[in-house]
């Protein structure tokens, strides 16, 4: 069934990418921010996979830890790795907007700190599947839910601290012009790490197929 | 079960307890030249003009351009990545008929 | 409950008894987290005296870097003797047995925070003892938090390939928040005026982190630690 399901998903996707630049071109101006802000449709749109990709690495490392699913193991890592390239994506365009919008490329502040830290767990939970040794796959699945674990807070100390980065009731908050443009990544967005989460997850399968017959063999 | 109730009994307990507290502020760097909107974004048709350092368009290009080169780097890894254990499964599968 | 509670202090006093035979782990825990004050102090000190606002940094430094040393030796130490194989065979609560573990960790860092606290103190001519108690509840939430999370990795990587360098890739990215909110509250609590009603909040940030990483620790414990 997944199968058939991903060239479609693909086409899709890349059509909505193909297609995004031209609103986003086509988007109005931010009164305080200029042309910078336009950063924001990517950006903000790639926060939301890296929520996405997170809970789906932590929900997967859950499950795999109470039932033992190798399936959910699987999704797991996909969704590790979906985070921390994602993770980069947000993590590079946030301060190049900021350089321009704050007047500084770096600050600690609560959101950014946050996510940087959240990065790096989903860092460490790929270094220890790949230097751990037999079994990492159940204690990288533990790293994986103290991931998880800080996804609410990502997402809610914006609006719980002072900070200079803008707040969730920007979102709710956004104009037509703005609103349809930004809804529209998020959609290319969330479907690209589908389609991203299918081929990994095939290729954790296939791995774990070819270890298989490695073992078969050398019986 | 059991654990799952203590799981959520304990954010229960735990969450009013941050709540409760006066947010304090994080150790702020030196304050933004310009208020940038936090509460909402205010549409324009056109461009408010200033700023200095590195012009706009320029760091958007960069943005968007990391964007997509990531993007379509980690694809391709993860689709060379499938090719290769692919090419190694049939190798190392039809090794195994032969074994036996 | 009362099961539960014995098991603890079993293990616990277990844990005590053979560190009290060489005081082994204390002595090299106690003496790198000077030597860490030590190599800080002399990164921050201008022209003789200290950066202020340097001691709340480097406190917490000084706990989370022997922290990790300690509890690396602690569980390479019932690896050595295969100690742990024999608990988790052993017929008792999985939970209790983290516990345990927990417990007594807390109390070889409470005995390193009693020398190195009063040294920064001393060294960066910080008031931490100005409002005692709030400093005593910053460290005692803040050590629970480090621990709770350090004693499941630790643990967890006992037989794991790597796990020198594996537990502070792990530890520090989740124990961030844990130290942040250590930091800032002292900091705070150093402050010569207003800073209690923020340390205060800091204190309450710490306990929820305690709770949120005890909670996840007790619930993956077990799944973790079986074959």
């Amino acid at each position: 069934m997944k199968q058939t399901l991903f060239v479609p998903l693909t086409l899709v996707a890349a059509a909505m990418f193909a297609y995004a630049p031209f609103m986003i071109l086509a988007a109005p101006y931010e009164s305080t921010m200029g042309l910078v802000q336009k950063i924001f449709y990517f950006h903000a749109a790639c926060g939301m996979a890296l929520f996405l990709a997170a809970a789906v690495s932590g929900v997967g490392s859950a499950v795999f830890l109470f039932t033992k699913k190798p399936a959910a193991d699987r999704l797991a890592v996909a969704g590790a790795e979906l985070s921390v390239v994602i993770g980069l994506l947000v993590l590079v365009t946030g301060p190049l907007w900021a350089h321009k919008a704050w007047g500084v490329w770096w600050t600690w502040d609560v959101r950014i700190t946050s996510t940087l830290v959240m990065w790096l767990i989903f860092n460490a939970y790929l270094l220890l599947r790949r230097y751990g040794g037999p079994g990492s796959e159940r204690l990288a699945a533990a790293v994986s839910l103290f991931g998880l674990a800080n996804v609410p807070f990502v997402y809610w100390s914006v609006n719980v601290w002072r900070t200079l980065h803008p707040k969730t009731s920007v979102i709710p908050t956004l104009q037509p012009g703005m609103r349809g443009t930004f809804w529209f990544c998020v959609g290319a967005f969330m479907l690209l790490s589908v389609v991203i989460l299918m081929l990994r997850t095939e290729l954790e399968k296939r791995r774990q197929e070819l270890d298989a017959l490695y073992l078969a063999a050398e019986d | 079960m059991k654990s799952l109730a203590t799981l959520v009994l304990l954010f229960a307990l735990a969450a009013p307890l941050a709540a409760q507290q006066p947010a304090p502020g994080p150790a702020q760097g030196p304050p933004p030249k310009t208020p940038a909107a936090q509460d909402g974004f205010v549409p324009v048709d056109a461009p408010v003009t200033g700023q200095d350092a590195i012009p706009a368009p320029r760091l958007v290009a960069i943005a968007y351009g990391f964007i997509w080169v990531v993007i379509f780097g980690y694809v391709w890894s993860v689709k060379s990545r499938l090719s290769r254990v692919e090419r190694e499964l049939e190798t190392v599968s039809r090794r195994v008929p032969e074994r036996k | 409950m009362t099961g539960f509670a014995r098991t603890v202090w079993v293990i616990t006093r277990k844990d005590l008894l053979v560190e009290a035979r060489t005081r082994e782990v204390l002595f090299t825990t106690l003496f790198f987290a000077i030597s860490c004050v030590l190599v800080f102090a002399f990164g921050f000190v201008r022209e003789g005296r200290p950066v202020s606002d340097a001691a709340a940094g480097i406190l917490w430094i000084a706990i989370a870097f022997s922290g990790t040393l300690a509890l690396g030796r602690v569980f390479e130490r019932e690896r050595h003797g295969e100690t742990l194989r024999a608990l988790l065979i052993a017929p008792i609560d999985r939970p209790a047995l983290y516990v345990g573990k927990l417990v007594g960790i807390l109390i070889l860092l409470a005995a390193v925070e009693v020398v190195v606290v009063p040294l920064v103190a001393l060294m960066f001519q910080a008031a931490l003892f100005d409002h005692a108690l709030l400093m005593v509840g910053l460290l005692a939430a803040g050590t629970v938090g480090f621990a709770a999370v350090g004693t499941l990795f630790a643990a967890m990587l006992v037989r794991a390939r790597s796990r020198d360098v594996m537990l502070p890739i792990l530890l520090y990215p989740i124990t961030v928040p844990v130290i942040i909110a250590g930091v800032r509250g002292t900091a705070a609590l150093l402050q010569p005026e207003g800073g209690l009603p923020m340390a205060r909040a800091w204190l309450a940030m710490l306990v929820f982190f305690d709770v949120v990483f005890i909670t996840l620790a007790l619930w993956t414990f077990e799944p973790v630690m079986t074959e």
